[in-house]
């Protein structure tokens, strides 16, 4: 870390550095370009992983803080930014460096109403295109007259702002059209079978070939960052349920570890235990969802059937314990909500004799068929680079030839002890990217199977004061979500309710980087990428 | 075996003793299409229970199984639901082609129902180029769909229906080589001569190699045709929602539905004329006792079984594969079955020549 401060003090002398689990770097706008692209290209930095951007409202100023990742060093580094003017508030646009970044910005936008300088696309993300204010402005009129409900379609617009600088450093905005003046756009959602959930895409169409995607969001964005910064910090948890809701417990168990280590709780090791089994057995019962709904969007509609039955009994285990199917609400502050159901290691056990038996069918019946290899091979090709620069996380990334699984990069509770692969695979396409997942069942068993007989004794939550109050500060932590690597910014002022909680949804930097496969394919190439990608909308959405 | 040209023979005579010949013809003509309207609904109706009773067992799922014992009066419900269905006005369609869409199609598959070899003597059309006659009329549904795609002013319908267009035409030519190539070997247009030439051996056992690939030939293309799985991108839900008839409602769209599967039994039923010898029993040379006793069975049951076991086939294909992409469509098309396809028509020729067939 001392390294890398002071390579960057020597190019800027006028950065400043706060120490902490990850280096913080002070740098004014003017110089904050050229730093990123020191970052991101210095042989002995190479940031070329942007985890995320958040948007601040600090008391003094508009800001971001950018955390970044090297994938060749596993280094982490987060850089803060505000901009200079509080009613005019605007930085300079990273876009140029980072292919997601673009998207990234236009959610701060949307949020807190910076203007990004240099981004070629500054419309809202998430919010409609008149709604009046930016939300998780700390000064923001809640007002019901302000955006009322509206029974009128919603306003939509062919052309994009973009604010560009000129050489004499005056901004100037311009407007750009988003599609060519005589494409032929077909609207693909929000209501429509293969985009899972509410998602849209504008579709330029040259025949069956795609010409440009144009990816509208926020059709089920519900402010949960928003509602969070009133809530306590248990109250927060019950959110983690309702993003991404097939892997409610690996996000429970992010923002629980953040919370627990901002708040100095050590959590029992019977708790970690249990954690580690509920987040394993989330993603086997994911990952089966997913192998069922790809295989649907490809016409197979009879593996649907065959996935299901194994996620129905991981279903089935989870009931018994947590008391529900979906919305489990089972990690909480100091260890879980309660203790395993008392035939847990029964069910688990009589479920890891049947994956094998049903993996082998699955290749059977569909992975070796010659029309589902057309399907798939070759189909959306990612390379690795671009997985890196679209921040394409997960077992998508990995299906690129990116290693970048949390549980092996920066491991969390016990996974450092456990035994198992990260699976990846170079080809990049679509058929990679399934077959990772079908690999990462196998992978997750063997995790259960290690600990399914080795559940420590112990209490299963430790005592956590009623009133859960933070020290000031912010943390950062990253977990492996069945989809991605999710990560939780919090920032507290010392009270009970954070001051921030962003959230790093996995699905976000997967739906963004759609239009950048589907370039030149076919129509039904949309799907199979859309379908191989994973996506669920109420992760990006939020 | 049962000759039904007795009875047909019959009821013709009794018209006539109290009318004149005119209005016999007129009235047997009425009486054919109404029988001709019930089989059709009645088939129909029987293949949606079958598809879903047979894909519920591929699926491990029960199937219907609540209205009438063992869900057998599911499709009947299904029906009368799609019957009282409103049948909702678009504007900015074109009113009358969007009207005369689902009647082409349904249309199509009628009037190919009219020349199948329903039974001994029992064929609405004899005459002889009944096969010409068959692959003319079902060429007819493309323009059905192609209209209804066009007319309902919506861009998924016409992306499917440009997709069904280029779909019917390419493999409607797979289709048709592959019947030429049993024409050949029949030597007949004519649907009666076809089966009766088959009265012994059926086509696909005394045309050995040739028979056997223009039949596997004739099932992918037929499968392509009628627009099912693995070929059913024009209603491709997961990508166009319901392609070409995603805008119909109530008993319009019940007719595409119908036409879907009786171009289903439609396709079994040439397959079963051209190959499995139409309404023939199974013969087998030497075993007069065997023989004898196949013959009991009606021939009608014969060629209803054989169609509805080709049918299964298809199905099986349906809910097994997942769907090609429009190119590898065409390519496969294009690129495998044609060439494969005047191949065997010259080694069918061949065959003939040198009298190597049983």
């Amino acid at each position: 870390m001392a390294l890398i401060q002071e390579k960057i003090a020597a190019q800027f002398p006028e950065a400043t550095f706060e120490e902490g689990d990850i280096l913080l770097v002070n740098i004014p706008d003017a110089k904050w370009h050229s730093l990123a692209k020191t970052l991101r290209d210095d042989a002995d930095l190479k940031f070329d992983f942007l985890v995320t951007i958040v948007g601040m409202d600090w008391p003094e100023a508009y800001g971001c803080m950018y955390y970044l990742t090297s994938t060749e060093h596993n280094t982490h580094i987060s850089v803060k930014v505000t901009a200079e003017s509080r009613e005019n508030p605007m930085l300079h646009s990273i876009a140029d460096l980072w292919s997601i970044a673009g998207i990234f910005e236009r959610e701060v936008y949307d949020f807190f109403g910076i203007v990004f300088i240099g981004n070629p696309d500054m419309r809202r993300l998430f919010l409609s295109i008149d709604w009046k204010g930016y939300p998780l402005r700390k000064d923001y009129d809640e007002s019901p007259e302000l955006n009322p409900v509206t029974t009128e379609s919603e306003r939509q617009s062919d052309f994009t702002n973009t604010w560009v600088e000129e050489a004499d450093g005056k901004i100037v905005k311009k407007e750009e059209r988003v599609f060519a003046e005589n494409d032929f756009v077909v609207n693909i959602g929000p209501q429509h079978p293969a985009t899972h959930g509410v998602l849209r895409f504008r579709t330029a169409v040259d025949g069956e070939t795609i010409k440009k995607i144009d990816v509208y969001m926020g059709y089920i964005h519900r402010g949960v960052e928003k509602i969070c910064e009133k809530l306590t910090y248990p109250q927060t948890l019950h959110f983690m349920d309702r993003l991404d809701y097939f892997s409610a417990h690996p996000y429970h168990h992010g923002l629980c570890m953040t919370i627990e280590q901002a708040a100095g709780i050590e959590i029992s090791r019977r708790a970690q235990v249990i954690r580690v089994l509920m987040d394993e057995l989330s993603r086997i019962a994911s990952h089966c969802l997913f192998l069922g709904t790809f295989c649907m969007d490809l016409g197979a509609t009879t593996m649907l059937f065959y996935t299901l039955r194994v996620r129905e009994q991981i279903l089935d285990i989870m009931e018994k314990t947590c008391g529900a199917r979906m919305t489990f609400n089972y990690d909480c502050i100091g260890g879980v909500m309660q203790d395993l159901a008392p035939d847990f290691v029964e069910d688990v056990k009589a479920l890891l004799a049947v994956i094998p038996k049903n993996i082998k069918e699955y290749n059977q019946v569909f992975t070796g068929n010659v029309i589902a290899r057309n399907r798939m091979e070759g189909v959306g090709v990612l390379s690795r680079e671009d997985a890196i620069s679209w921040s394409v996380t997960g077992p998508s990334g990995r299906g690129s030839g990116w290693a970048c699984d949390v549980r092996k990069t920066d491991p969390y509770s016990i996974y450092s002890e456990l035994e198992f692969d990260e699976v990846v695979r170079t080809e990049g396409d679509s058929m990679a990217r399934f077959k990772v997942r079908l690999d990462e069942i196998v992978q997750s068993a063997r995790i259960i199977e290690q600990l399914i007989d080795n559940i420590p004794e112990g209490e299963y939550c430790v005592k956590v004061p009623k009133v859960l109050k933070l020290p000031k500060g912010h943390w950062f932590r990253t977990v492996e979500g069945c989809r991605g690597t999710f990560g939780v910014y919090l920032e507290s002022d010392g009270t009970t309710s954070p001051y921030r909680l962003k959230l790093v949804p996995p699905s976000l930097t997967a739906a963004a980087a759609v239009d950048h496969l589907t370039r030149g394919s076919k129509i039904a190439d949309l799907i199979t990428i859309g379908g191989s990608l994973d996506y669920i909308v109420p992760d990006m959405d939020r | 075996m049962f000759d039904f040209s007795i009875l047909t023979n019959w009821i013709h005579s009794t018209l006539l003793g109290f009318m004149p010949e005119w209005l016999a013809v007129t009235a047997e003509c009425v009486l054919i299409g109404v029988v001709l309207l019930l089989v059709y609904a009645l088939l129909a109706l029987f293949y949606i229970y079958f598809e879903r009773k047979v894909c519920a067992a591929f699926q491990c799922r029960l199937g219907p199984n609540r209205v009438g014992p063992f869900g057998l009066l599911q499709s009947f419900a299904d029906m009368f639901k799609m019957l009282i269905k409103e049948l909702i006005s678009l504007n900015y369609t074109d009113k009358f082609l969007f009207a005369l869409a689902p009647y082409l199609v349904i249309l199509a598959s009628m009037l190919a129902f009219a020349v199948l070899p329903w039974g001994n003597g029992l064929q609405v059309l004899d005459f002889n180029i009944g096969i010409f006659f068959l692959m003319a009329v079902s060429s007819i549904g493309v323009l059905g769909i192609l209209l209804a795609g066009w007319s309902s002013n919506n861009k998924f319908t016409l992306i499917g229906a440009l997709r069904s267009g280029a779909q019917m035409v390419s493999y409607e030519l797979s289709i048709g080589l592959s019947i030429l190539t049993m024409v050949v070997f029949a030597g007949t247009m004519s649907v009666t001569e076809i089966v009766q030439a088959q009265s012994n051996t059926w086509f696909i056992i005394s045309g050995h190699i040739p028979a056997i690939i223009a039949f596997i030939i004739y099932l992918i293309a037929g499968t392509a045709e009628t627009n099912r799985g693995p070929f059913d991108l024009p209603e491709a839900e997961s990508e166009l929602t319901a392609g070409y008839h995603t805008e119909y409602s109530g008993i319009h769209f019940g007719f595409f539905y119908l036409a879907e599967y009786l171009n289903l039994f439609i396709v079994s039923g040439v397959a079963t004329l051209l190959f499995f010898g139409g309404w023939m029993p199974l013969h087998i040379p030497g075993w007069e006792g065997f023989n004898t006793v196949m013959d009991y069975i009606p021939s009608v049951i014969w060629f209803i079984g054989k169609a509805v076991v080709i049918s299964f086939i298809i199905i099986w294909f349906k809910w097994t594969f997942p769907r090609l992409r429009i190119d590898q469509m065409l390519s496969l098309e294009w690129k495998y079955l044609l060439p494969i396809n005047l191949v065997n028509l010259v080694l069918m020729v061949l065959i003939i020549v040198y009298g190597i067939h049983l």
